[in-house]
């Protein structure tokens, strides 16, 4: 699906490489720019659902389609850059949701061809971990992908991004989410968000189910448990549910912290870096910072401009993809549901 | 001198057991720290001993730590007992102190990994696969017998293995460590799923033993006498993670 640019050869001796980068995989929009490896600008906007509801593919697209070409203007004008300044168009190839995926991929396609420049389609997770790596410099962790739709541990080995750990059924912030919905937990700005901050407050820890299977999780089992026992909890006052946000935080961060203590001890790895959503959560943080103290080893984390979906992070990937040499061609820019992080060939690490 | 000292200070049982494990440990070598465990080596009614002791995870909340460290320390003694009684070579125990979380087992003198050997096989140039082979046969009997116990491993990978030393004798003992994370279940899924955490294991840390890999699936489905429901559980779990929709 790539083939080698024929801008390759200019760009590999030109300094300077400016990358604009669309991402709209779920529920945020954003378009950012890089020129590299400094953010030139990152503008975002994310589409909130009322409390109790989820967000549905056709409305978010349909979010997507309302604002993509503001946020498009703002990118450029926050950068104080024009078109012809951009050296390569990358988008989020998957993956993701189909439908907000397409509107994001066809206005890249859209003004690569207006402008003339190479498009790049750029795994979403590998965008994730570059944006980690840029930001907080780390050599080569163990990284921690989790979020709404992905809970990956993953290490760089031989030309991959290899999935060491990862969830079985539901990924962590999906399990966040929907718990938030059965307690009507406002999706401003985050459901997850939220949590965290009725986390604080809580102080009685509710026994749940706690499932690693080797290197996994499985996360079905304790959002089934707390589904049905959740309201039974609340109305009979055996607990708050501030104290239902702190115990699921506890646990569902203990399993993560277990399998990427495992992955670690695996690869010999003393580095940990934690991308995705998920990992804005000052508590994951925490959690894993004791664990790596214990351990000797490193902990790296990003703020939530950087850890939520934003376009910088594929606009990164797409810096470093376009280096070595990559392009998309029209004909192969179609997007995908589901896209592995291990099917990437990585040709611009050793 | 310890066991003086508890009496004068009239301590009950267990923490009298307490003093007396802390007094071994002060006086045995570490040999690994791992994620979940320290271990080490001993001596222990004149034998060779290895401790397993289950350290307290500070980054827990501490009644979560409590109760996964009993826990696993039970299942892990539950689950030894049951294979050693189905005839599955496993360690002997011989001591269990729930106070310290610490498990005496019976060391392996002179036996490696699967994984190192494996690995050092795989580095030297002689043809491998025939040098492997009986190796998977072994392997795959080994767990279609556990399976067939309905014991879960739940943490199965090379390094939980043991085999003799530098051995190329084919009827040398392998022996199963580090049951955790195991239970006791009669569901396909549970079995399907144990083999697939070996699968990942396996393909992850071992490169190009697809083709070993299927021959200790084929020695599986051999010696078991459930593998057909297990085989297509296994198909359903190796799916499912493909299947999945990514978002976000």
């Amino acid at each position: 699906i790539y083939s080698i640019s024929k801008y390759a050869t200019k760009y590999l001796t030109c300094p300077m490489t400016v990358v604009i980068g669309f991402e709209g995989s779920a529920n945020k929009i954003g378009i950012g720019i890089i020129r590299d490896g400094e953010v030139l600008s990152n503008p975002r906007r994310t589409y909130i659902t009322p409390p109790g509801q989820g967000f549905m593919p056709s409305d978010t697209a349909r979010h997507h389609r309302a604002v993509i070409l503001t946020v498009l203007k703002e990118a450029l004008d926050q950068a104080g850059l024009k078109p012809a300044d951009i050296d390569c168009v990358a988008y989020t190839k998957g993956p993701g949701m189909g439908a907000p995926l397409v509107t994001v991929a066809l206005v890249a396609r859209t003004v690569a061809q207006l402008w003339g420049k190479p498009l790049l389609g750029v795994n979403h997770c590998i965008g994730h971990i570059e944006m980690g790596r840029l930001i907080t410099k780390a050599n080569n962790p163990t990284v921690l992908y989790v979020s709404g739709g992905n809970t990956q541990v993953i290490a760089y080995s031989e030309r991959r991004y290899r999935i060491f750990g990862e969830t079985i059924d539901i990924a962590v912030g999906n399990c966040l989410d929907r718990f938030a919905r059965v307690i009507k937990i406002s999706n401003d700005p985050s459901p997850g968000y939220n949590i965290e901050q009725m986390a604080k407050k809580g102080s009685q820890y509710v026994e749940l189910p706690y499932t690693v299977k080797g290197m996994d999780v499985s996360f079905s089992g304790i959002l089934s448990y707390i589904e049905a026992m959740a309201h039974k909890m609340l109305s009979s006052g055996q607990c708050t549910a501030e104290d239902l946000c702190f115990s699921l935080q506890e646990t569902l961060f203990t399993m993560l912290v277990e399998i990427t203590e495992r992955a670690m001890a695996h690869c010999g790895s003393q580095e940990v870096l934690i991308v995705g959503g998920v990992g804005c959560n000052l508590r994951l943080q925490e959690m894993m910072g004791v664990m790596c103290q214990e351990r000797g080893a490193k902990l790296f984390a990003t703020d939530e401009r950087f850890c939520i979906d934003n376009g910088a992070m594929i606009a990164q990937a797409g810096w470093e993809m376009f280096r070595s040499g990559k392009v998309t061609e029209l004909e192969d820019s179609w997007i995908t549901q589901r896209y592995r992080t291990d099917e990437v060939e990585v040709t611009w690490r050793d | 001198m310890a066991i003086e000292a508890t009496k004068k200070l009239g301590l009950n049982v267990s923490q009298k057991n307490n003093m007396a494990v802390a007094e071994l440990l002060s006086t045995a070598t570490l040999v690994r720290q791992g994620a979940e465990a320290r271990l080490y080596r001993t001596e222990f009614l004149g034998k060779p001993t290895i401790v397993k002791e289950r350290f307290p995870k500070r980054y827990r909340h501490r009644a979560l730590d409590e109760k996964l460290t009993h826990r696993r320390t039970v299942q892990e003694v539950r689950s030894i007992l049951r294979c050693r009684k189905a005839g599955i070579s496993v360690p002997v125990v011989y001591f269990v102190d729930y106070s310290t979380h610490c498990i005496f087992l019976e060391e392996f003198v002179g036996y490696s990994t699967v994984r190192d050997h494996i690995t050092s096989v795989q580095r030297s140039k002689s043809s491998q696969d025939q040098n492997l082979e009986w190796l998977a046969q072994r392997i795959g009997q080994i767990l279609a017998k556990m399976h067939d116990e309905d014991v879960i491993h739940g943490d199965l990978t090379t390094s939980n293995m043991l085999l003799k030393g530098g051995s190329e004798d084919q009827d040398s003992e392998l022996v199963l460590l580090d049951f955790g994370l195991s239970y006791i279940s009669v569901l396909p899924e549970d079995k399907g799923v144990d083999l697939y955490v070996l699968e990942k294991a396996f393909l992850s840390t071992h490169p190009n033993t697809e083709a070993l890999f299927q021959k200790l699936l084929k020695s599986y489905i051999m010696s078991s006498k459930k593998s057909q429901v297990v085989m297509k559980k296994l198909d359903e779990v190796r799916v499912r993670g493909r299947k999945r929709s990514m978002v976000g």
